[in-house]
């Protein structure tokens, strides 16, 4: 194994992204712009219109739909496959999102997480990748431009695993267009890391002809069912094992699912997603200078859930913030429900709640964190809620 | 099944069979026709898409299928976009594509899949000038879920969704030219073809195989289910829109019409010859036949036109 020395960049989340669609050696990209995902397929073409890259169909389709029904065509034709997409495109993609996994087919996609219309906005809210939560597809979301580079990377190797499809989602402008330093990995260490695919089966197989996605029977149907939920807990294992191994190799370990920061002795902990997480974990380091006993629970991947990882975290505290930049009407903030429902059925029952945040790229600072940290204290000291979800930043 | 040597010099089509037995199409399927000519010009190396349509159930329930070629089922309005997909993935992997010896890419979808939700697929997957071909199987209606209008459905035909009845509320719309929204493309290769002419058809995949870029073809599949017409009268029906210039067979190359059939020496037969056998076209009038009557002549001297000036 050659010796690691990263090659230091200063780029955007979306670059990050592109040069790790590079440095994986992706095959064939669909393409269509929607702000703010479109410098990812913009400097993708770059990288082909200088010759950076070989062997890549650049595949610039009339549409979302059509972006994933090609990758969904290609990725069945044995090729590594990539596309990218935001908010209303992600929404377009839905019933293709669905065919992806059914096929069991590792496609891999950034989201850059907008929030949806109407009203119009491009900012950043995760509603539109949580609300593809049932579509089959894994989910990690990045804090930051580094684990966007990181986490395509490690998606395709574990996506070619399992045989089922991942989004690495970032968060609109806050890391899409925000520059940053990441550490990139040379060309020979990411192809030792993420040799060349070797798909399960190959519509160029003509020694035996066969179909995929024929009528599935009563009589079968739900086994497919079942076998995309067994796929996904193996994922679980795989990603601990290539997290571990993107550590070893390059440093940076990702063997959790849920990444907790200062949790060890936390009266309470936050919880949430993304580069919300990364404004979080500097305000933990503030309160706890303050006296206060909190840390940051990150959930890096999101499907599968870590339902493990969030009851080891739970027997130990008293108390969990969950923070959700998203919301379903009727009912409350996504990872809320998720969290809760997770810990029904154990012996851990910290007091939760649910602070709504930042929605449609509303501003979340420091400050917001204290304030919360002030609540959820007081909350715990009386040992009931005052409300089970707050939306925080609500003008009154 | 292994045809004797003596037998297939006697064939004018390619005697090999791909498609077989078990199939689940209904009897005197124009479609399951035109599916077996397809696999019998371009044999095993071809990838066939399908989306929701007819054809999806006609190749079997998991784990079977009839077809001896691979075969990827997708979303009703993906095709284009499938074999664009498909088409990029081998060409990335150094795989030959189209012409004598490459692998054959296949969109095989229904006219409510290509005329209605599929349209613009299809355009983007013309546009971009992907190696594969593209075939509209023309039965005239949604099939597959019960006979409901496409864009395709023919003026005054019944359908589930234009049942006739006491207000008349049959197709009020002239069956939409795809043909013509492919060739505004400007494709190297379009043509229509008919089950009741399989030399003239496989003779166009065999083309549509060897010309590079994008080729479309609109297969004309009569339904005796959708149409209310007997089993056995399939080809007829199908040969009699030829002569009746309902659906007329050409050719568009490279800028350049030509028309097969039927001859442009002599007047098409009335429409009324097509019309015969067809329960769903029994609710309409006198005027409504005279309309449709009207609407094909137009239609024929317009093709006439464009054969004389670009032929
Ligand atoms: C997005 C979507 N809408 C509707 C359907 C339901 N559907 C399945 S097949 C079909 C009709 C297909 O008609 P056509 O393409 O003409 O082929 P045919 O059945 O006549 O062979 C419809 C409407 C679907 N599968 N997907
Ligand atoms: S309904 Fe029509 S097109 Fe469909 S299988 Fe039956 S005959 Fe063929």
């Amino acid at each position: 194994m050659a010796e690691y020395k990263p090659i230091r960049k200063v780029v955007s989340g979306n670059y990050a992204a592109a040069y790790a669609v590079k440095h994986a050696r992706v095959e064939v990209v669909a393409a269509y712009p929607i702000t703010p995902q479109t410098s990812i397929i913009e400097k993708i073409a770059e990288f082909i219109a200088n010759g950076e890259v070989e062997n890549l169909e650049y595949v610039p389709v009339e549409s979302e739909h059509s972006a994933m029904a090609a990758c969904i065509g290609a990725s069945a034709a044995g090729a590594r496959v990539f596309t990218a997409t935001s908010a209303q495109g992600l929404a377009l993609m839905h019933e293709m999102l669905h065919w992806a996994s059914g096929a069991r087919l590792p496609v891999v996609m950034v989201d850059v997480n907008r929030a949806m219309a109407p009203p119009w906005s491009v900012w950043d809210d995760q509603t539109d990748s949580l609300a593809q939560r049932d579509t089959g597809w894994m989910q990690f979301y990045a804090e930051n431009n580094q684990e966007v580079y990181d986490g395509v990377l490690m998606a395709f190797k574990i996506a070619e695993t399992v045989n089922l499809p991942a989004m690495v989602i970032e968060s609109a402008f806050i890391l899409s267009h925000t520059y940053d330093v990441v550490e990139m990995i040379p060309q020979e260490l990411v192809d030792e890391f993420l040799p060349p695919r070797k798909p399960l089966y190959d519509l160029t197989n003509f020694e035996r002809p066969f179909s995929i996605g024929a009528l599935g029977t009563p009589a079968d149907y739900y086994e497919f069912r079942y076998k995309i939920q067994r796929a996904m807990e193996k994922a679980k294992e795989v990603i601990h094992e290539v997290g571990k191994e993107f550590g070893e190799r390059f440093g940076r370990d990702y063997s959790q699912m849920i990444e907790l920061y200062r949790t060890e002795d936390a009266d309470f902990v936050f919880m949430g997603m993304g580069s919300l997480m990364g404004t979080v974990k500097q305000a933990v380091d503030v309160l706890r200078d303050e006296g206060y006993k909190v840390g940051a629970a990150k959930v890096r991947w999101f499907r599968p859930f870590p339902k493990e990882e969030l009851y080891e975290l739970a027997k130990n505290v008293e108390g969990i913030a969950v923070l959700d930049r998203n919301y379903s009407f009727g009912m409350e903030g996504i990872l809320f429900t998720e969290a809760k429902g997770a810990l029904y059925n154990t012996n851990a029952k910290p007091i939760m709640k649910n602070y709504i945040v930042g929605l449609g790229g509303r501003d979340f600072t420091v400050s917001d964190v204290r304030k919360i940290a002030e609540n959820m204290r007081a909350i715990i000291e009386k040992g009931e809620l005052d409300v089970e979800v707050d939306w925080y930043h609500l003008k009154r | 099944m292994e045809i004797p040597e003596n037998v297939k010099k006697r064939l004018s089509i390619p005697g090999d069979e791909h498609f077989y037995a078990g199939h689940t199409a209904c009897q005197g399927c124009g479609a399951s026709l035109g599916l077996r000519y397809v696999l019998k010009a371009y044999g095993r190396k071809t990838i066939f898409a399908i989306p929701a349509c007819c054809s999806t159930i006609i190749a079997g329930p998991w784990p079977y299928s009839a077809l001896d070629a691979n075969l990827f089922h997708t979303a009703f309005e993906t095709t284009g976009a499938v074999i664009g997909g498909i088409e990029a993935a081998l060409k990335a992997r150094g795989f030959k594509v189209k012409g004598e010896d490459g692998i054959m890419v296949v969109g095989w979808a229904g006219d409510g899949g290509t005329a209605d939700i599929g349209l613009q697929a299809l355009s983007g997957f013309l546009e971009r000038g992907h190696d594969a071909v593209y075939i509209m199987y023309d039965n005239e209606a949604y099939m597959n879920t019960g006979i409901q209008r496409s864009g395709s459905t023919p003026y005054g035909a019944w359908t589930t969704n234009t049942p006739g009845g006491k207000r008349h509320f049959l197709e009020k719309r002239h069956k939409k030219k795809v043909i013509d929204i492919v060739i505004a493309h400007e494709v190297p290769y379009a043509a229509t073809a008919s089950i009741a002419y399989p030399e003239d058809f496989i003779r166009k995949l065999k083309k549509a195989q060897k010309i590079p870029g994008p080729s479309f073809i609109q297969l004309f599949a009569p339904c005796p289910t959708g149409w209310r017409s007997p089993t056995d009268k399939s080809i007829e029906l199908a040969r009699l829109a030829v002569q009746t210039a309902y659906f007329p067979l050409f050719e568009y190359e490279n800028g350049k019409y030509k028309i097969n059939m039927p001859s442009t020496k002599k007047e098409p037969k009335p429409i009324e010859e097509f019309l015969k056998y067809q329960g769903r076209f029994k609710y309409m009038t006198k005027e409504d036949i005279e309309v449709l009557q009207q609407w094909v002549l137009h239609e024929w001297e317009k093709l006439k036109k464009l054969a004389e000036i670009f032929g």
